[in-house]
């Protein structure tokens, strides 16, 4: 491969910026397409080896949305703000009587603010890492790595996208959604879940002009029947360059359906249990069916989004 | 000794000067900390300065291409956590080939870790990974994971000794053997490994351990065992490595729930030469740096001028081990 190993890390985000496929791909192994000029001539940034930093966050809000959710916002130097759709942070996680999280927690980044120093989390309390961190305060500190992983891409050819999400699944498409927005590209936002006060982010969709259409338990209409319906109507009004999803099984299986019926393209956001986020653990694999074969993966580093085509069901 | 009070005294008197370095075998290491085996890739150099480790330890490699084990890989177990990887690996060759030149001009002497499933494997492997670029080989004979059970080499004197002898037949580079803490006998292990032609010994890897979901009835791991490291372990491998620096001539370097510059002096006072941070890197990707700075303060504040002389320094001549309980 012939490049060494550099002790300055060279700014990704012009690369993840320019919308394409970051630097990172997450297509495997052999010699990668053409590196990046670096500032060193004989030491090269790793292509897999973006800018991260384990920064001292400081909470600056930290709300409950209903029963289940939680919305943290963190003031954050870089080059945590510069965290781009689908990327993740490792949080570590405060102690508390009853819960000490040993590891830190992955979290997918619901939105980041490099004008304002910001990063948001959107995340439900379900075990101990989550409750723990449900109880910091605002003006509290804690520690985030990253951003971590590669992140959504959108092909240069499309002008309109789905996104179907479920539960808090939703806070990870929402900032993709928004980057779709700023290039001008349309966004067909499915949201499915529970009951309506489980709906998440209706209203940052709503602000780039998504079409949303809320799918819910409680009507039926989260029916993947149904579900598969809107998806063929995007696609049949030509409202469907490019498929989204993350958050649920079901519907991630769904998606790939449609999407290889009519040769639509995808990435999908998939979480594992994580230890270090850096790729030097392989706690996190998943499987992935590349051309017939079952390849393992690492969801932090590979991934957290892949090629929806290639995903497997869990 | 010096007294703590002059050296932390008023005023920004000139620091001592501490000299870091550390020797293991005819190796000479800028100072006493790197990383262990597993927890270490390329993608720490963002965030870890290589130049500033004392040596840097690669995943185990593999003779040929391996899979690893079913997920969950991990869980948490109070201060520690339960890993079961399986030592995936693309094999020595893409090591060779795609891992090692990565490292080319990093001025810090990287070691190799090699694990095989025989005797003769582990000796051919070594010998393919006699190649520039690779400072010294650790010698992984103690995963837990890797064959039934979690049966390994250094669970016991006699195939210690027998891998070990083949090994040192089949390079010339520095040899380290990783020993495990799941035997009864490390004391003997270690002096096998010493006898074989080790040049040091790392103690230890993770202790074979399990963890049971109450609410599924499911193991929390899907190869069901697994391995425990993390401070929970750190006493259990502190007796482990003041048994064996006492039984061996060669450096032993510590290795189990370094997190800190205390951690890592509690180690150096029991015998280790130096020493290895693994788990902690997880949970603070810095932890070697501050490691690093803590072990110069520490020996400041102590009146050490070497890091070296903290190895050994426990106090415990006037006490007598209950060899009863040590054996058992």
């Amino acid at each position: 491969m012939g490049q060494t190993i550099s002790f300055q890390p060279v700014r990704h985000g012009a690369a993840a910026q320019a919308g394409g496929a970051p630097a990172a791909g997450p297509q495997g192994p052999g010699p990668g397409p053409a590196q990046q000029s670096a500032a060193m001539p004989h030491a090269p940034s790793l292509p897999a080896a973006p800018h991260v930093a384990d920064v001292l966050g400081v909470v600056v809000s930290h709300v409950w949305l209903n029963d289940e959710y939680r919305h943290l916002v963190l003031e954050a130097p870089e080059p945590a703000p510069l965290a781009q759709a689908g990327q993740f942070f490792n949080l570590e996680c405060p102690h508390t009587a009853e819960d000490k999280p040993f590891l830190r927690r992955p979290m997918s980044l619901y939105r980041a603010d490099p004008a304002y120093g910001r990063v948001e989390f959107l995340y439900k309390v379900t075990g101990v890492g989550t409750r723990a961190l449900a109880s910091i305060k605002v003006g509290r500190t804690m520690r985030l790595l990253g951003p971590l992983g590669v992140g959504f891409s959108i092909p240069e050819t499309a002008k309109d996208i789905v996104v179907l999400g479920r539960g808090v699944g939703l806070a990870t498409l929402a900032p993709l959604a928004e980057m779709a927005a700023a290039r001008g590209i349309g966004v067909t936002a499915i949201l499915s879940a529970r009951s309506a006060a489980m709906v998440m982010s209706v209203e940052r969709f709503a602000a780039i002009g998504a079409r949303i259409r809320v799918v819910l338990d409680t009507d039926g209409s989260s029916d993947p029947v149904n579900v598969e319906m809107l998806l063929r109507d995007a696609a049949a009004g030509g409202r469907a360059d490019a498929f989204y999803t993350c958050g649920s099984n079901r519907l991630m299986l769904l998606m790939q359906r449609i999407g290889r019926e009519l040769a639509i393209p995808g990435e999908v956001a998939l979480e594992q249990q994580m230890a270090c986020g850096l790729g030097m653990c392989f706690c996190c694999v998943r499987n992935f069916s590349v051309d017939g074969a079952v390849e393992a993966r690492r969801v932090c580093t590979e991934g957290p989004v892949f090629p929806l085509d290639e995903a497997m069901p869990w | 000794m010096v007294d703590a009070a002059t050296l932390h005294g008023a005023g920004p008197g000139p620091a001592l000067t501490i000299d870091q370095t550390v020797r293991i075998g005819r190796l000479t290491l800028r100072n006493a900390v790197m990383p262990a085996s597993g927890t270490f890739a390329e993608t720490l150099a963002g965030i870890v300065p290589f130049e500033q480790l004392g040596a840097l330890v690669t995943k185990t490699v593999t003779p040929q291409l391996r899979g690893g084990n079913p997920t969950p890989r991990v869980c948490e177990v109070g201060q520690g956590m339960l890993n079961a990887i399986g030592i995936p690996s693309k094999g020595l060759d893409h090591f060779v080939a795609e891992t090692l030149p990565l490292y080319r001009g990093v001025p810090t002497p990287l070691v190799a870790s090699v694990s095989a499933l025989s005797a003769d494997a582990f000796a051919d492997a070594v010998r393919r990974l006699d190649v520039p670029g690779v400072a010294a080989i650790e010698a992984n004979i103690s995963c837990p994971n890797i064959e039934e059970d979690g049966k390994a080499f250094a669970m016991d004197p006699r195939p210690t000794a027998l891998v070990v002898e083949k090994m040192r037949r089949a390079t010339s580079l520095p040899l380290w053997v990783k020993l495990s803490p799941n035997t009864g006998d490390v004391a003997s292990v270690a002096r096998a490994a010493e006898a074989a032609g080790a040049d040091a010994l790392v103690v230890a890897n993770t202790i074979l351990a399990m963890s049971i979901d109450i609410e599924t009835f499911r193991p929390r791991l899907g190869n069901v065992m697994g391995g425990l490291s993390g401070p929970a372990v750190k006493p259990i491998v502190v007796r482990m490595v003041y048994q064996c620096a006492r039984a061996v001539d060669i450096p032993v370097i510590g290795c189990g729930g370094i997190a800190t510059a205390a951690d890592a002096v509690e180690y150096m006072l029991a015998g280790a030469a130096a020493v290895q941070v693994g788990t902690a890197t997880f949970v603070r990707p810095t932890a070697m740096l501050t490691v690093i700075d803590g072990l110069v303060d520490y020996c400041r504040r102590k009146g050490f001028a070497r890091v070296a002389d903290l190895t050994g320094a426990i106090h415990d001549a006037d006490l007598t081990v209950d060899t009863h309980e040590a054996a058992s």
